[in-house]
């Protein structure tokens, strides 16, 4: 949220204990989700920088960033899940991370011009 | 989310819960919880991509990954693997090529040098460039009444190659292809180097076959004994050749290039 003065401390904190319970838990992921969780992971990161480019905008709001979190790892997986089912699974989820790449890279662009005026 | 417009308005609000964005959503909740209850939840949500990352690089580093993957993936993997494996089985075979040329041409070189050594010491005992011992014969001609001309020493050298020597010396010269024999009786010169009786004549070569030479009916002991001389053939396991004459430098001549086949 706009107004969050401990914003930045928060998702930092929880990017750390995720990783962290990652690290020490060492899950093994299921092996129908093992196409799914790079691509949910792309999606999520897209979403990230989305929103720390809203927020030096000055625009950041909390709900667009959950449900734009949310739904870009869903739609993601499901375009992933569609292309499996229809057999072209591994061209789609090309696309996917092709769409997510020029999205987070624009989005770091704007984060850079923030930051570094240039 | 970056499409969401919002006012830029500062909210003056101090609480660390922050404010809500005004123009939308409805204003009248509370403002406390639902910051904290968004807080949480974007934390909870950094917290599974972190959590997700995590086992993505744990996923792909442990190579289990190969489990889960489609059809078609592996097929490209696959593929991919075997190309490597082409392009590596192709540079093994390139590199156990030349290291078999690297050996080989090791062995031929050291083959090659030695065979050029083995020559160039089968020319210098021909050449009498270097002394050279073996068996032979030590025959000493004496002429006390000066009747031996070079012609007997001639024949004798002669009949000594005829018979198979393969290197010699006369009276302390020694005989290579280009070696004189002039001169008359008690006046005899071997290339150049006038010589005195008795002439001590050492023969490399069978011993057996190299005395008969000598003594063939009219040959070098007949001439020396009708000469008035007397001639001693002695046999021996090892003499030594030991006289040395410089190389003969073709001036003319020179190698012809050897015609490929």
């Amino acid at each position: 949220m706009r107004g969050i003065r401990t914003g930045p401390l928060i998702p930092i904190l929880g990017l750390a204990v995720g990783i962290t319970a990652g690290v020490l838990l060492d899950p093994t992921v299921p092996t129908s989700l093992q196409p799914y969780l790079p691509i949910a992971v792309v999606a999520a990161l897209d979403a990230v920088f989305g929103g720390i480019r809203a927020r030096l905008d000055d625009i950041f709001d909390a709900k667009v960033f959950v449900v734009s979190f949310v739904s870009n790892v869903i739609v993601a997986g499901l375009i992933v899940f569609l292309g499996d089912q229809l057999g072209v699974g591994a061209q789609l989820s090309t696309a996917v991370i092709v769409v997510l790449g020029i999205r987070i890279f624009g989005n770091v662009a704007a984060i850079r011009r923030h930051l570094f005026r240039a | 989310m970056t499409t969401r417009e919002t006012s830029t308005e500062k909210d003056p609000s101090p609480q660390a819960g922050g404010s809500e964005p005004p123009p939308e959503g409805p204003a009248a909740q509370p403002k406390r919880p639902r910051s904290w209850s968004v807080a949480l939840l974007i934390g909870v949500l950094c917290a599974l991509l972190g959590f997700a990352i995590a086992v993505q690089l744990r996923t792909v580093d442990s190579d289990q990954g190969l489990a889960g993957a489609r059809e078609e993936d592996l097929a490209r993997i696959l593929a991919d693997l075997q190309s490597r494996q082409d392009r590596l089985r192709s540079e093994i075979g390139e590199q156990q090529d030349l290291l078999e040329q690297l050996g080989s041409g090791g062995d031929s070189a050291a083959a090659a040098v030695e065979e050029a050594r083995r020559q160039a010491e089968a020319l210098a005992i021909l050449n009498g460039t270097i002394a050279a011992e073996g068996p032979g014969l030590t025959i000493t001609i004496r002429d006390p009444d000066s009747h031996v001309d070079a012609t007997v020493l001639l024949d004798a050298v002669q009949e000594l190659r005829g018979a198979g020597a393969e290197t010699m010396q006369v009276a302390g010269v020694r005989i290579g292809v280009s070696s004189a024999l002039v001169g008359d009786a008690g006046d005899i010169r071997i290339d150049g180097v006038e010589v005195e009786a008795p002439y001590v004549i050492v023969a490399i070569g069978d011993s057996q076959t190299l005395a008969t030479a000598m003594q063939i009916p009219g040959g070098v002991e007949d001439k020396v004994i009708q000469a008035g001389g007397s001639i001693d053939i002695v046999p021996a396991d090892r003499v030594f050749v030991d006289a040395l004459r410089s190389l003969d430098v073709p001036e003319y001549a020179e190698p012809a290039p050897v015609p490929d086949d």
